[in-house]
């Protein structure tokens, strides 16, 4: 975080994001995160010794997330070799993770040459990967048709699932269908009533012991309702996810590193793998920060990894950029 | 679905002052805000666009008379993609510089949004065409 602070990048947008980065103790990319009891603490700057130090757990995955293959403009004219680089900066980890997740948005305009690609570079990591969409995932005339095709097999409604991993309990929602024109709470997305219905069943029978991961696509949390950054329904899911122990939600779309912790239940947006976007409010428009120049480009870029340890119910993760 | 605008052969002197006057007039309606029944609304048929800069659809409201093709064109650096809320027109996503067209038959209200972000609305309003209000 302190060397993306001390770059001299132009423009008020990236001004106002730095002056968050300085502000949000919880924000940082380059930077590990321990969450210990949800209670999240640094351990030092990916490379640093004290990455070294982070926990060897009996889970290990992670989360790549935005990867936008298509997108063709500045600030980066070619995200499917930034995409290469966070794969093959996850096959060079000490610790293999068990499987990844995509968090969505990977492609720029659902066209299956983007996904084409996408799979291509990720097969190479040759791990088990479970997607998500974003809405750049459904924007086929269709409505979603393209990705439920090819991404959706073995899944439920519009593409939701569940499945256990290492004593985990994973949740897969789909928040980018639903969208609600209007003003007042204009364009929040919903998970809607059908797959809200089957998450309370679906966590129904687990012991609160059960740790559990929340991955969707927009925020399960609402950070920026001007942006659309949020879902209008979150609290209902959260409802339902309340008494376990340890709750870990991870989402993509703002292209940014945001987190929060309400309780048992953590929160974490996470890097892209293609372009950066604007902290809330600090641009007149989301979309992609086309003034971050080349040789500054992967210090917005990243991977997470999250490691759970046997002993202790929340995980820790540990977010690094796409700097060597 | 997806589009590009053509430029219609080219037109008689009459026809492109004619044109620009009903370009004028659109973007007057569009810009000022007029409301819609005092925006006189040139013959069917003349193109009217919707520049998408910004994350947003100018003009929001725009007015036209039956027959008239509507081009969204995507003048910023995201794809955008246009639906609106009955499900009567949808584009797919359109990426910088692409454009969308769709020709409204029907007088009536469309209040739509761009499906990646729908916080961008925007509404057209056709009137029943050879109505001069």
């Amino acid at each position: 975080m302190a060397d993306r602070d001390d770059k001299d990048l132009s423009g008020a947008a990236k001004m106002n994001r730095r002056g968050l980065l300085k502000c949000m103790a919880w924000t940082g990319t380059g930077v590990v995160w321990t969450l210990s009891g949800g209670v999240p603490r640094t351990l030092g700057l990916i490379g640093g010794a004290a990455a070294a130090e982070a926990p060897q757990g009996a889970l290990t995955f992670v989360q790549i997330s935005d990867s936008h293959i298509g997108f063709h403009l500045p600030p980066n004219p070619d995200p499917s070799a930034t995409l290469t680089e966070a794969i093959e900066k996850i096959k060079a980890m000490p610790t293999q993770p068990a499987f990844l997740v995509h968090t969505g948005d990977i492609s720029h305009l659902s066209k299956e040459e983007q996904w084409d690609d996408a799979d291509q570079i990720i097969k190479s990591a040759n791990k088990q990967v479970f997607f998500l969409p974003g809405e750049h995932d459904v924007a086929d005339a269709d409505n979603g048709k393209a990705y439920l095709a090819r991404y959706g097999k073995g899944t439920k409604g519009k593409g939701w699932y569940s499945f256990d991993h290492g004593g985990v309990h994973f949740i897969g929602l789909i928040n980018v269908f639903e969208f609600q024109p209007g003003f007042k709470s204009a364009g929040l997305a919903k998970l809607g009533d059908e797959q809200l219905e089957w998450l309370e069943k679906d966590v129904k029978g687990l012991s609160a012991s059960t740790p559990i991961v929340l991955m969707a696509h927009l925020p399960l949390w609402t950070i920026y309702e001007q942006w659309g950054w949020g879902t209008q329904d979150a609290g209902r899911a959260l409802g339902y996810v309340k008494r376990f122990g340890s709750v870990t939600v991870l989402n993509g779309h703002i292209h940014q590193i945001i987190q929060k912790v309400e309780g048992n239940v953590t929160f974490h947006t996470a890097d892209s793998t293609a372009f950066p976007q604007p902290a809330p409010g600090t641009a007149p428009a989301p979309g992609p920060m086309k003034e971050v120049p080349a040789n500054e480009l992967r210090k917005y870029l990243g991977i997470r990894t999250v490691n759970y340890v046997r002993s202790k119910g929340a995980p820790a993760l540990t977010d690094s950029t796409l700097v060597a | 679905m997806l589009t590009i605008f053509e430029r219609a052969p080219r037109p008689s002197r009459g026809a492109v002052l004619l044109g620009a006057v009903a370009l004028g007039l659109m973007l007057l309606a569009g810009l000022a805000r007029v409301p819609a029944g005092e925006t006189p609304v040139k013959a069917a048929a003349s193109p009217a666009t919707v520049q998408i800069d910004n994350f947003a659809f100018a003009p929001a409201t725009l007015t036209v008379s039956a027959g008239t093709t509507v081009t969204w064109k995507n003048e910023d650096d995201s794809p955008h993609r246009i639906g609106d809320n009955n499900g009567t027109f949808k584009s797919a996503a359109f990426d910088t510089d692409d454009t969308f067209s769709h020709t409204f038959a029907a007088p009536g209200e469309y209040p739509y949004i761009c499906t990646i972000h729908p916080y961008m609305v925007g509404k057209i309003i056709v009137k029943p065409a050879g109505k001069s209000s």
